[in-house]
């Protein structure tokens, strides 16, 4: 797979973040390495070999539908950037 | 001929159902709605590091009961999947939701239109997790973000390519919205957005056959908050797409917005800017396993759906299917029919009696029949009447409907003889008014002798009136005839 200022591009797209170009050549030697790595595993041979999703054989975690450990408004907005008494303030997402 | 009429329209629908659980789908939040924004979060809603989901399982056996409704195969092993996007009101970065291992498999739902029925496909039903609310309009300069929504637990149903009008595609969310409804896991409120509703459409030139590989590209449109408002979207798309293709150009797939404002829609995003979800497997929640025993069990409690009710009233009470469809489109109302039967073989008044006083009296306060005031025994009674003779269905559902309905713990019997509503029977009596009547219009009687037939209703009336209306009409009309005839 070739790692290229397109790819980089999109990638930087999909996370909404926004990259200098001098940043693209080092994320893109740091994406080629994972790529290798991943190349790498590509090696083995899988054929007939169910894909592992769980590390755990833990089956039914499952909960009861009881409303417990919430926390108040003024704890859940604490940590925001940006706030006011009753809501999270974003840039805006509509532009009009 | 207009050009339209060449093309055909194939409608695919993806309906997201807001599930009735009192926590979240994947942490303990309450789902409470109209509460104060962000009071129901807790750090997972919240996107907090080292917070771990844990499924709840009544989201589950509410799934798996619309998935029986609709006649899917139900998976045993469930797996949970990661949908990765970024959005503000969305704040762990991912949806987590159901990729390659739906709950539910293929299935049917049966609609009818315009008495002709028909059989939409099913592709799946998965579970995932609603997104928190944006408010855009609130402040000049920010986006508000509400998580109370986020984490509420969805059910996406898809159906197969399979509607072929707008019609059709309201039927069917008509059914959904029944069965929801019915098996009360979804409140079925599309204006408040508890039932949503995006619309896949596409064309294709009938001369050709309908089959998959004839369809045009489909465009996917979206913010349709009311049926009508689905089936103007699908009527716009199917002219629109037409338009397109008849003036040389194709349909790109693209996702569209309705705008209710004037019933069109608008492009958002192209193929080329689709979101690329990335989907993975949800490393933090193990398999659900759901065994056949349960999936039983699950069948073996569920309420009997509109359309079992549906069938038993037309084949087993003989009620015409316009009665049948009235009675079993709500369950409550249903309910309460099917309780008011257990007293009365006459299940035609029984009808007669919902359909009539029943239901105006529901839609006069806009209540529920859950919130109406009598019990269906007391119905039972006031039909007993009628069957006896001692009242006319008239009075019954109207004097002394409205009578009890004021004062619903009242004895019904009681309530007639204070009302003064119980018919006289008695020959004796009647005959004694009909005497006085005649005596009373000596001309008229010669009149009728002579052929004027059509003075009896006057007589009638007479009777009726000189009786206060306590004559029993139909012992009153024989007595007449019998002494003008005499």
């Amino acid at each position: 797979m070739e790692i290229d200022d397109k790819l980089v591009e999109k990638l930087a797209k999909l996370s909404k973040l926004e990259i200098a170009a001098e940043e693209k050549t080092k994320l893109k030697a740091n994406f080629g390495k994972i790529i290798d790595l991943v190349d790498k595993l590509q090696e083995i041979n899988t054929d007939g070999v169910e894909p592992l999703i769980y590390l755990t054989e833990n089956k039914n975690i499952l909960r009861k539908d009881v409303v417990e450990n919430m926390v108040d408004k003024v704890e859940a907005l604490k940590n925001a950037p940006d706030k006011d008494s009753d809501y999270f303030k974003v840039p805006k997402v509509l532009k009009k | 001929m207009s050009v339209y009429d060449k093309y055909q329209v194939v409608i695919g629908l993806e309906v997201h159902a807001q599930l009735s659980t009192k926590s979240k789908m994947y942490c303990a939040d309450s789902t409470a709605f109209g509460v104060s924004p962000n009071t129901n979060v807790s750090p997972l809603t919240l996107g907090h590091p080292g917070t771990l989901p844990v499924v709840n399982e009544e989201a589950i056996v509410s799934a798996i009961k619309m998935g029986v409704a609709m006649n899917c195969s139900i998976r045993n092993e469930n797996g949970f999947a990661r949908k990765n996007y970024f959005y503000a009101d969305l704040p762990k970065g991912y949806q987590i939701t159901q990729d390659k291992t739906p709950i539910c498999g293929e299935g049917q739902l049966k609609i009818s239109v315009d008495g002709k029925e028909k059989n939409i496909g099913i592709e799946r039903i998965h579970m995932e997790e609603d997104a928190g609310k944006s408010t855009h309009d609130l402040d000049p300069f920010n986006t508000l973000i509400d998580l109370n929504r986020a984490g509420v637990p969805l059910i996406e149903i898809v159906s197969k390519p399979d509607l072929r009008s707008a019609e059709e595609a309201y039927q069917y969310l008509i059914e959904v919205r029944k069965l929801v409804r019915y098996l009360d896991i979804c409140d079925g409120n599309m204006e408040e957005g508890s039932l949503r509703c995006d619309a896949n459409i596409s064309v294709f030139l009938k001369e050709k056959e309908d089959k998959f590989e004839n369809f045009g590209d489909r465009c996917e449109v979206k913010n349709m908050n009311s049926m009508r408002n689905v089936m103007k979207a699908i009527e716009f798309e199917f002219k629109r797409q037409i338009d397109v293709i008849e003036a040389g150009g194709t349909i790109d797939q693209q996702t569209r917005t309705f705008n209710a404002a004037d019933g069109s829609t608008a492009m958002m995003r192209s193929k080329e800017n689709a979101n690329d979800y990335r989907y993975f497997p949800e490393p933090d929640l193990p398999i659900v396993y759901v065994s056949n025993e349960e999936i039983e069990k699950i069948k073996a409690e569920m309420p009997k759906l509109s359309s079992e009710l549906f069938n038993e009233y037309v084949n087993d009470l003989k009620l015409s299917e316009y009665d049948a469809g009235i009675l079993s489109e709500d369950r409550d109302f249903a309910a309460y029919f099917n309780e008011l039967i257990t007293f009365t073989t006459n299940y035609k008044a029984a009808t007669n009696f919902m359909i009539g006083p029943v239901k105006s009296y529901l839609n006069e306060h806009a209540v529920e029949i859950t919130e109406f005031p009598l019990k269906a025994k007391s119905i039972a009674e006031m039909l007993k009447m009628v069957e006896d003779n001692k009242m006319s269905f008239n009075v019954a559902s109207s004097k002394l409907f409205d009578a009890l309905v004021k004062q619903p713990e009242a004895d019904v019997s009681e309530m007639a003889q204070k009302l003064n509503l119980i018919q006289d029977s008695d020959e004796g009596f009647i005959e004694g008014i009909i005497d006085e009547v005649l005596a009373k219009n000596a001309e008229k009687v010669e009149a009728y002798k002579n052929g004027n037939k059509n003075l009896l209703g006057m007589f009638m009336g007479q009777v009726m009136k000189a009786s206060k209306g306590k004559a029993n009409p139909k012992v009153a009309s024989k007595l007449i005839q019998d002494k003008l005839d005499s």
